[in-house]
């Protein structure tokens, strides 16, 4: 048992901090820093510089693309980025649909869709949830009928992520509806451009357009677009979703938010001193190191199980519950600190627009970026499912 | 003891209710706070002349219905049930309260005109580093002949775009932070030299950031009080805001239990899960307790400031919690859709989260009680 990193992998290390900061775009920088909201170009920048440099998909098997990285060096790799604050490259492709193509798909579907995950030419969005199938996903309704060497498919998707951007996108649907729930369930790759799809989008507290209801209509997909075998989809969602959680407890991302927070309350003035030196608010702080120092630990006890091939299993909801509580704590305390100023409602800058930002500039987006990130205990599987999955698989109750 | 309202309280109440019932729905308050203005002044006129309402808190003397903090807390929760951006907090409780506190020929001259709807008041006491410190103020008022001039930034002022006055805090003297040489004054909104960067804030209210250069003021602008009356009607306004966070947090809670009965998942409706029926039942103990501190601190505003001061500490801080947990807990509760612009839950959520942070944070009033009540210990 040893915590020390090895100095290759401290070579490895130097390696990657260096390559991020001659590389990383500098369009970007910032970006993630302010809680702006990134346009489709911001992530397609940063990408295609990965694709390039071969470092995209870091947990992909090397045959397919990956790095052939040590879970320790993923490890070194996420801490790196976010130490940099570089943005977070959407997952939709890269961490979820991605996987499932190389784990359950045919070779023509690998060929396909594989090498255009990696450079970054599709983007994906995901069609899981329902209006009426949220935490129940296997509920789901949308429907797939085959009709010759096509599936018909009608239904309603929603929440789907930056969907208004998508080239493709991965639906759950049902194939019988005779079937006990998640034995009649398909896994569908769907070009958003097929005719009878429409996008809408849904806006959320903060005035963002980041999800959308997606409406299929007679929308018509080749068979030779389903992954795995007909009505078996629910083993695909399954695993895609211990995927999803393994890296949803976003350890190196908060370390990086609580760093920030610091350097807010170092600068913030309550009354004569510092905010940071308000034993309330600096014992908040504290907390929220204990917390994630607790989970950052966790995290990597899992990914040293992975290193020995334990796959992520249902210990990943401990990680998404944890990780997504502390990810809202660091929103409260940043929108805690901005005191007045979490109230202005600033959008950013228009075209042209030259004014300066209502108070300090880490406050203008605090409430919005608060109100967003309540989002982290309900998605992926809400947090009460996460707790009934522990219960009923870690548990045996 | 006696929690009871009067038959003329319940009327009021019944009244207003009545009326918000009518003209602001969740629709109607969209268009409201779309539309240029940012709200529909009809309303305001309606609270004055058509209700006649906005005299409820002053004396019979004034003009008033001779009420006071309890028909505040009336007005407050049922403004707050239907989170409406009226400016009744900053226009009658904030400067009717001053006024009232402060008597003399300016109170007189603008009461009536409070009361009729002609006036609003943007409350000009925050600034862009004072946090809740209320002394901590640099925006000078220098004597000038009879009257002052004044200079100075002040943040975050709500319903400043509307106001026909501001309410302003300056130093007529002494340091940043020191108690001393703070001063308060009411002046024309239109004053020279004052002007404003407005915008809209996130829980639907508009506010400007006010910046005085050289501009010239009346003497008789003075409320005479200095610190003592500026502390006792942001104490009013806190309790005030708590009456608000009745209303909102208690449709919150309803609208969280509505949902939990109609929301299918794994055949049923979610509120037969006993998780969600153990974290409703929190949530309606949060609302209770907020309705008691809430009272319990209206009831005690009329004592010596200490004791006020530590009171109203004590409720603020627990309304500032429970108002996170119950709104919280409410956006969780309804899943994705808790989060979008489309139900309304979403909106109370937002105005119960800056309720947490008006007039102090759950830790400055807890500090704010600490000191006046446990320091002498050590």
């Amino acid at each position: 048992m040893n915590l020390e990193f090895s100095p290759e992998e401290i070579a490895f290390r130097d390696e990657v901090r260096t390559f991020i900061a001659e590389n990383y775009p500098v369009e970007l920088r910032g970006k993630q820093d302010e809680g702006d909201e990134l346009s489709k170009e911001d992530f397609l920048s940063w990408h295609k510089v990965l694709a390039k440099k071969g470092w995209v998909a870091p947990a992909w098997p090397v045959e397919y693309g990956g790095t052939g990285w040590t879970p320790t060096q993923r490890y070194i790799w996420s801490e790196e980025t976010a130490r940099a604050d570089c943005i977070r490259l959407m997952p939709f492709g890269l961490t979820m649909v991605g996987p499932v193509i190389y784990t359950f798909g045919t070779p023509e579907q690998k060929a396909k869709f594989l090498p255009r995950i990696l450079s970054g030419e599709d983007w994906w969005c995901q069609g899981y949830s329902e209006p009426g199938s949220g935490s129940d996903l296997a509920s789901l309704r949308t429907k797939a009928v085959q009709d010759g060497d096509h599936y018909v498919v009608n239904g309603q998707k929603t929440w789907t992520t930056m969907a208004q951007y998508a080239d493709w996108g991965f639906f759950l649907v049902r194939t019988n509806a005779e079937a006990k729930q998640q034995e009649g369930i398909s896994f569908l790759l769907v070009d958003m451009k097929t005719p009878g799809i429409e996008v809408r989008p849904i806006i959320t507290l903060g005035g963002e357009h980041e999800v959308n209801e997606v409406w299929l209509e007679d929308v018509r997909v080749p068979v030779e677009n389903r992954v795995y075998e007909e009505n078996k989809g629910w083993t695909c969602a399954k695993f895609l979703l211990a995927h999803e959680r393994s890296g949803i407890a976003g350890v190196a991302a908060s370390k990086r938010g609580v760093e920030k927070i610091k350097e807010i309350a170092k600068t913030e003035m309550d009354d004569d001193r510092p905010l940071l030196t308000n034993p309330f608010f600096r014992r908040k702080v504290a907390e929220l190191e204990m917390d994630l120092t607790a989970l950052e630990y966790t995290e990597l006890r899992t990914l040293a199980g992975e290193a020995q091939g334990k796959g992520p299993g249902p210990e990943s909801s401990l990680l998404k519950i944890k990780g997504s509580e502390i990810q809202q704590r660091i929103t409260e305390l940043t929108l805690e600190a901005a005191g007045h100023y979490g109230a202005p409602y600033f959008r950013g800058f228009g075209e042209g627009d030259n004014e300066h930002p209502i108070g300090p500039e880490y406050a203008n987006r605090s409430a919005p970026v608060y109100f967003n990130v309540r989002k982290t205990t309900i998605y992926g599987g809400s947090n009460e499912i996460q707790r009934n999955i522990i219960a009923k698989m870690v548990l045996g109750l | 003891m006696d929690f009871n309202y009067t038959d003329t309280q319940d009327m009021l109440r019944d009244t207003l209710a009545r009326f918000l019932a009518d003209t602001y729905d969740f629709e109607s308050r969209k268009k409201m706070i779309a539309s240029d203005a940012g709200r529909d002044p009809g309303i305001w006129r309606a609270l004055a002349t058509e209700l006649g309402i906005l005299s409820a808190p002053f004396s019979e003397e004034q003009g008033g219905l001779g009420g006071g903090a309890i028909e505040n807390l009336i007005m407050m929760e049922e403004l707050g049930k239907v989170i409406a951006v009226e400016p009744y907090l900053q226009t009658v409780v904030i400067g009717g309260g001053a006024l009232k506190a402060a008597g003399g020929a300016l109170a007189d001259a603008v009461i009536p005109e409070i009361i009729g709807g002609n006036v609003i008041i943007g409350f000009a006491y925050a600034e862009p580093k004072g946090r809740y410190n209320l002394a901590n103020i640099s925006t000078t008022a220098k004597k000038d002949g009879a009257g002052y001039v004044l200079n100075g930034h002040k943040a975050v002022v709500y319903a400043a775009p509307w106001a026909t006055h501001l309410l302003v805090t300056a130093r007529t003297g002494g340091s940043q932070r020191e108690r001393a040489g703070v001063d308060l004054f009411l002046i024309d909104a239109k004053s020279a030299g004052i002007t404003r960067r407005d915008y809209p804030t996130v829980d639907g209210f508009q506010a400007s950031e006010v910046y005085f250069e050289n501009v010239a003021i009346p003497g008789d602008a003075l409320l005479s009080g200095g610190i003592d009356l500026i502390e006792q009607i942001v104490d009013e306004a806190t309790v005030a805001v708590c009456g608000e966070a009745c209303g909102v947090t208690r449709k919150l809670h309803e609208g969280t239990l509505d949902y939990s009965k109609q929301r299918q998942q794994f055949g049923q409706p979610i509120g037969r899960f006993q998780v969600l029926q153990h974290r409703m039942a929190d949530m309606f103990l949060e609302v209770e307790q907020i309705m008691s501190m809430t009272l319990m601190a209206t009831l005690k505003l009329d004592l010596p400031a200490a004791e006020r001061k530590a009171m109203v500490s004590l409720a603020k801080a627990k309304v500032s919690r429970s108002a996170k947990f119950v709104g919280q807990n409410a956006v969780q509760t309804h899943g994705g859709i808790g989060i979008t612009q489309e139900l309304a839950i979403g909106h109370y959520f937002k105005r119960a989260t800056m309720i947490e942070g008006q007039f102090g944070s759950a830790d400055w009033h807890l500090d704010r009680y600490e000191q006046l009540t446990l320091s002498d210990v050590a």
